[in-house]
C-alpha cells in the first residue's frame, strides 16, 4: 500500500532528454498505466521509479519517503519485464524463490508458504518444477508475475509485460492482470504502447509524448475530452479526424461545410484537462476533431436538423462489426465509421451528419484543446437522462 | 568427428556463398574430396609419428617402412618410466590446470567488472587489456626472468603459471558473452537484492557454462603447449614439463643415433590430453567459436 509521487523528474542521456521534468501522483492501490509511442520516455520513467536509472533531476517519493537515490533493492518494488527475465537454468520454483532467498528477509517456511499461495493464485502449480524452456510465453509471464507477487512489494512495475504474447493470450492475460490487481490491491504502474491495454487496464492513464506528460485521466475521459491533438489522435482506433477550419461567430467554417458549434455552459478551460479559454466568437484558425464513429450516414439519424456534409468515399474497409469508409471532405481526408452492411460503394458521394455533442476544437498552432462541445458536467447529466429514457 | 566434418562442410558451403547446397546430404563429391585431402594433410604427420613410435629405431627411409612395428609397449614404457616422461606430463598437467583455473577466475571477475559495473573510463581499460594482445609473450621474457629470480620463484610451478594467469583473449570472449545476457535478467537480480557474488555464482556462471568450458579447452591447449618459457625458467629435470621433456628424449643419443621411435612415443603421449579434452568437450568448443555467428 503505497503512494508514489514524482516531482519535476528529469532524465538525460548525454544530449538526449528522455524525461523532461514530469510531475505525477500515483495513489495508493491504484492501477496506473503509462502509454505513449516508442521513445516517449515511458519506460525510462518506470526505470527511474525502479531505481534502475539514476535521475538527472527531480524527486521520487514513496509514502513520503524520498527514494530518489535509493538502491533498487531498498525500494521494495517488483518489476515484470517484457521478455519475462526468468533465469533460464532455474526451475519455476527456484526462479520465484531465488530473489527472496538472496534478500535474507524471509524464513524458509515463509518462502514455501508464499510460493504455494502465489502458485495457486496464478494457477502455476504445475510449472514450478519446469524450466523456462519448457514453458510457453504465457506460462513464463505467469511465473514472472509469481516472482513479483511473492515478495509482497509496495508497488508493481510492469514494462510491457504482454507485448511478447500472441493476441489471444494477451487478452486472456490482460483479464488475469486486472483480476490479480483487484485481489491484491497493490499500487501498480504499467507501461505499454498499446492503447487498448491502457484503456482496459488503467484506473487512470498517463499519456506521454516526447518526455512529457500530455494528459492524466480516467480512460473514458481521455477518450471524450482529450487535452490536445496528440492525445486525441493517439487514443482511439481509428484515430480522430482532424479537419482544419476557421472559427467564425460560433461556427466552424470549412470549404465543404459550415457547422454550428453548440455553446457550452462550462467552457473547456474550467474542466480538468486545462485547455485555454479562447472565445468562440472571434475569427481564428483551428482544427476540428471528430471521431470516425461520431459521423453518421443520414438514414441513421434522418430528422435532426443538422447540416449535412458531403463526403466522397475513396476506399471501404468492412471490419465485420463496422464499416470503415476512407473519404474526402473537400480537400481533407477523413475516416467515417458506418454500420456494417451499409450499401455504399467506393467513388460514391455520401451525405453525412455528426454527433453535435462530440465535437472538439484544437488550437491550430499549439494543438491544445480549447473546446469540447460536451463538458464533463453535462456528460454526467446526459448519461443520467439517457439512462432514464 | 562426424559432427566436426558436417560442421566444416556447412561452413565451407556458407563461405562459398552457396546456401542452396548447405545441407548435410547435398554436398557434392568435390567437396568430399577437398575435405578428405585436408583431413589427410592434418592427420598424415600424426599417423607417421604414431607408426614410428611402434618401431625399434624409427628410421623411415621409404614408404615401405611405414608399417607398424612391434616395439610399441617397449617404447612407451621406456619413455614413461626410464626417461620419467610420466613426471613431465604430470608437471604439464599441473601447470595447465593452474593456468586454466587462474585465468578463469581473473577473467570472470575482470569481464564482470567491465560489463556490469560503472567504472570510469571502462572502455579505455578494456582497450588497454586488448592492447596487451599486441605484445608477444617472448618480449617479456627477460624482465620476467629477472622478476621470477628476484621473487625466488625460478624452478617452481609459480614461475610457469602466474605470468600466464591474466588473459586478454579470455576477458574479451567472456565480455562478449556477458553482454549477450539480457539486461532484464541482471536488473531483476538488482531489484531482488541479489548480491554481486551470489549473482556471479548462481546466475552468471551457470548461464555461461558453455562458453567457460570452450574457453577452458582453448586455454588448456595453449598452456599445455608452452615450451620456451619453461625451458628458460625451469632448470631442474624433476620440475620440467612435457614439451621440454621431448627435447630431453631427443637429446639422448644411443650409439651416435637419435632414437626417433622414443621421441615419437613422447610426442604421441603429449598429444593425448588435449586430444581427449577436444573429443569430450567438442560441443561447447564449437559453440564458443560460433559466437560471432549469433
Amino acid at each position: 500500500m503505497t503512494t508514489v509521487t514524482l516531482q519535476n523528474l528529469r532524465k538525460e542521456f548525454g544530449d538526449v532528454v528522455a524525461v523532461k521534468g514530469i510531475d505525477l501522483e500515483i495513489e495508493d492501490g491504484e492501477f496506473l498505466v503509462i502509454v505513449g509511442p516508442s521513445g516517449c520516455g515511458k519506460s525510462t520513467t518506470l526505470r527511474l521509479l525502479a531505481g534502475l536509472e539514476a535521475t538527472t533531476g527531480g524527486r521520487i517519493e514513496m509514502d513520503e519517503r524520498d527514494v530518489t537515490g535509493v538502491e533498487p533493492k531498498d525500494r521494495n518494488v517488483a518489476m515484470v519485464f517484457q521478455n519475462y527475465a526468468l533465469y533460464p537454468h532455474m526451475t519455476g520454483r527456484r526462479n520465484i524463490t531465488f530473489g527472496m532467498k538472496s534478500s535474507g528477509d524471509f524464513t524458509d517456511e515463509e518462502i514455501e508458504r508464499r510460493v504455494e499461495d502465489a502458485a495457486e493464485t496464478l494457477d502455476i502449480v504445475d510449472l514450478l518444477d519446469r524450466k523456462p524452456e519448457a514453458m510457453s510465453g504465457g506460462e513464463r509471464q505467469r511465473v514472472a508475475l509469481g516472482r513479483a507477487i511473492v515478495r509482497d512489494p509496495d508497488a508493481f512495475l510492469m514494462d510491457e509485460p504482454l507485448s511478447n504474447l500472441d493476441a489471444k493470450l494477451r487478452i486472456q492475460m490482460r483479464a488475469e492482470l486486472a483480476r490479480l490487481h483487484s485481489a491484491l490491491e497493490t499500487t501498480t504502474v504499467y507501461v505499454t504502447h498499446d492503447q487498448t491495454e491502457a484503456m482496459t487496464l488503467g484506473e487512470r492513464v498517463v499519456v506521454m509524448n516526447d518526455g512529457q506528460i500530455m494528459q492524466v485521466d480516467e480512460p473514458q475521459a481521455l477518450y471524450d475530452f482529450p487535452a490536445n491533438r496528440f492525445v486525441a489522435e493517439f487514443i482511439g482506433d481509428p484515430a480522430m479526424n482532424m479537419i482544419p477550419v476557421d472559427i467564425e461567430d460560433g461556427r466552424a467554417v470549412h470549404d465543404a461545410f459550415t457547422l454550428p458549434l453548440p455553446s457550452v455552459d462550462e467552457p473547456a478551460s474550467t474542466d480538468r484537462n486545462g485547455a485555454g479559454d479562447a472565445p468562440l466568437g472571434d475569427t481564428q484558425r483551428a482544427v476540428l476533431g471528430i471521431r470516425p464513429e461520431d459521423f453518421h450516414l443520414p438514414d441513421a439519424r434522418s430528422d435532426d436538423g443538422l447540416p449535412r456534409i458531403d463526403a466522397e468515399v475513396n476506399v471501404r474497409e468492412p471490419l465485420g462489426d463496422s464499416l470503415l469508409l476512407h473519404c474526402s471532405i473537400g480537400a481533407t481526408s477523413c475516416n467515417i465509421q458506418a454500420a456494417p452492411r451499409t450499401a455504399v460503394r467506393a467513388g460514391e458521394t455520401v451525405s453525412v451528419t455528426y454527433d453535435p455533442a462530440r465535437l472538439h476544437l484544437f488550437d491550430a498552432e499549439t494543438g491544445d484543446a480549447f473546446y469540447h462541445s460536451e463538458s464533463h458536467h453535462s456528460t454526467d447529466e446526459q448519461v443520467l437522462s439517457r439512462a432514464s429514457k | 568427428m562426424v559432427e566436426l566434418l558436417q560442421y566444416a562442410k556447412r561452413r565451407a558451403g556458407a563461405l562459398r556463398g552457396d546456401h542452396a547446397t548447405e545441407t548435410t546430404h547435398g554436398a557434392s563429391a568435390g567437396t568430399h574430396l577437398q575435405l578428405w585431402l585436408l583431413v589427410f594433410a592434418v592427420v598424415f604427420p600424426i599417423a607417421v609419428a604414431l607408426i614410428v613410435s611402434t618401431k625399434e629405431t624409427g628410421v623411415v627411409t621409404s614408404l615401405g617402412d611405414l608399417v607398424p612395428g612391434s616395439y610399441a609397449v617397449e617404447n612407451y614404457r621406456e619413455a614413461l618410466v626410464d626417461y620419467r616422461f610420466g613426471r613431465f606430463m604430470w608437471n604439464s598437467l599441473a601447470m595447465s590446470l593452474v593456468i586454466v583455473v587462474g585465468k578463469l577466475i581473473v577473467s570472470v571477475f575482470a569481464a564482470m567488472a567491465i560489463v556490469y559495473y560503472r567504472v570510469p573510463y571502462k572502455d579505455l581499460v578494456f582497450l588497454f587489456i586488448l592492447f596487451t594482445l599486441l605484445l608477444p609473450v617472448p618480449v617479456r621474457f627477460i624482465p620476467l626472468f629477472q622478476l621470477m629470480n628476484d621473487l625466488g620463484w625460478s624452478n617452481t610451478i609459480l614461475a610457469i603459471t602466474v605470468p600466464y594467469i591474466a588473459s586478454a583473449t579470455t576477458v574479451f570472449i567472456l565480455r562478449q558473452h556477458f553482454l549477450s545476457i539480457p539486461t532484464s535478467i541482471v536488473e531483476t537480480a538488482k531489484i531482488d537484492g541479489v548480491g554481486p557474488l551470489r549473482f556471479m555464482l548462481f546466475v552468471l556462471l551457470p548461464m555461461s557454462k558453455g562458453v567457460l568450458v570452450g574457453v577452458s579447452i582453448i586455454m588448456f591447449v595453449y598452456a599445455w603447449n608452452q615450451y620456451l618459457w619453461p625451458l628458460i625458467i625451469i632448470d631442474s629435470e624433476a620440475n620440467q614439463v612435457a614439451q621440454v621433456g621431448l627435447q630431453l628424449l631427443q637429446g639422448d643419443v644411443q650409439g651416435g643415433q637419435l632414437s626417433w621411435s622414443l621421441v615419437m612415443a613422447g610426442s604421441t603421449l603429449t598429444l593425448l590430453p588435449p586430444l581427449l579434452l577436444m573429443i569430450v568437450f567438442r560441443k561447447p568448443l564449437l559453440e564458443t567459436f560460433s559466437i560471432q555467428q549469433k
